[in-house]
């Protein structure tokens, strides 16, 4: 018979160490698809989701069985990816003046004819990591959470730890940083 | 450039980007081996090291409390004191007086 996951968590804090495999192995692929929004390297994302799952197995005695154990989980991935934000914030230097030919192509075409320059093209997405990658941290995380993973403001709240006054300050931010980034990347291409 | 439609477009274009969920092999055997070797906390151990932390600190506490009493004693002793030096003060008018007589 299989076992739940209550019994398997509560197995773990008996002292069944071997009980956390089926949890990291149901679980993992939802950690490693937050940890690719926010690192670009492998080995990066690969860190996170260890750090994760290290961090987890310390903490669950913390987890009360209230709400899925998903849900805590999510919320210890989060803020794991948002720690390792904080901790590679030399990502953020780079210049716009390395766009790649197709990304460049894009960015005129949207400049001549808005229309044309199709969203789900590679180099629109492309382009758009290159400007999530010079964001701050918390604006990087906001706008994630907000504008691509489409979350609403208390999700985000809860996920992150913040309030939710702090999250739609940091949102308000967070959009204006991001049109700021634009300027300077339209700037520097085009003047 | 219009800005806010730029802004617009590329946030599209991120909501188009579904990131990849796909697990490395054997990861779940690698964070169980990172599991078990990770040295245990033994608690008797965290207490003999807490209490020798303790030790140490309270040694250089008693040590500095003992440099400090005694610097203070001998200063306290070689200078005058002070109900000597009140007491001077307070009759200098009857010395005066008594040295005139």
């Amino acid at each position: 018979m299989e076992r739940t996951e209550a019994d398997l968590i509560a197995a773990v804090l008996r002292g069944d160490a071997a009980s956390f495999e089926p949890l990291v192995q149901k679980y993992s692929p939802r950690v490693f698809a937050t940890a690719r929004r926010y690192a670009r390297r492998e080995s990066e994302v690969e860190d996170i989701a260890q750090e994760v799952w290290l961090k987890a197995f310390e903490k669950l005695n913390s987890f009360r069985g209230e709400a899925p154990f998903e849900h805590w989980l999510m919320r210890l991935t989060v803020r794991t990816c948002y720690d390792f934000l904080r901790g590679h914030q030399r990502n953020r230097e780079s210049a716009f003046s390395d766009l790649t030919r197709p990304e460049t192509d894009w960015l005129e075409r949207f400049v001549t004819q808005p229309d044309t320059a199709a969203e789900i093209a590679d180099a629109a997405k492309l382009l758009v990591g290159r400007v999530l990658e010079k964001l701050s941290p918390p604006a990087r995380l906001v706008i994630t959470l907000l504008e691509i993973e489409d979350r609403s403001v208390r999700e985000i709240a809860q996920l992150t730890g913040w309030s939710v006054p702090l999250v739609k300050v940091r949102a308000f931010r967070a959009r204006a940083e991001m049109r700021k980034i634009l300027m300077t990347m339209a700037t520097e291409k085009y003047l | 450039m219009n800005i806010a439609e730029l802004q617009k477009k590329l946030l599209i274009a991120a909501r188009a980007e579904v990131p990849d969920d796909r697990v490395p092999y054997a990861f779940e055997k690698r964070v169980m081996a990172l599991l078990a070797s990770r040295p245990v906390a033994d608690k008797w151990v965290l207490w003999t090291r807490r209490l020798w932390q303790a030790a140490a600190s309270s040694a250089a506490i008693a040590l500095l409390l003992g440099a400090w009493v005694f610097l203070n004693s001998t200063v306290s002793s070689n200078s005058t004191d002070l109900a000597q030096n009140f007491e001077n003060t307070l009759l200098a008018s009857v010395d005066q007086s008594d040295q005139a007589q």
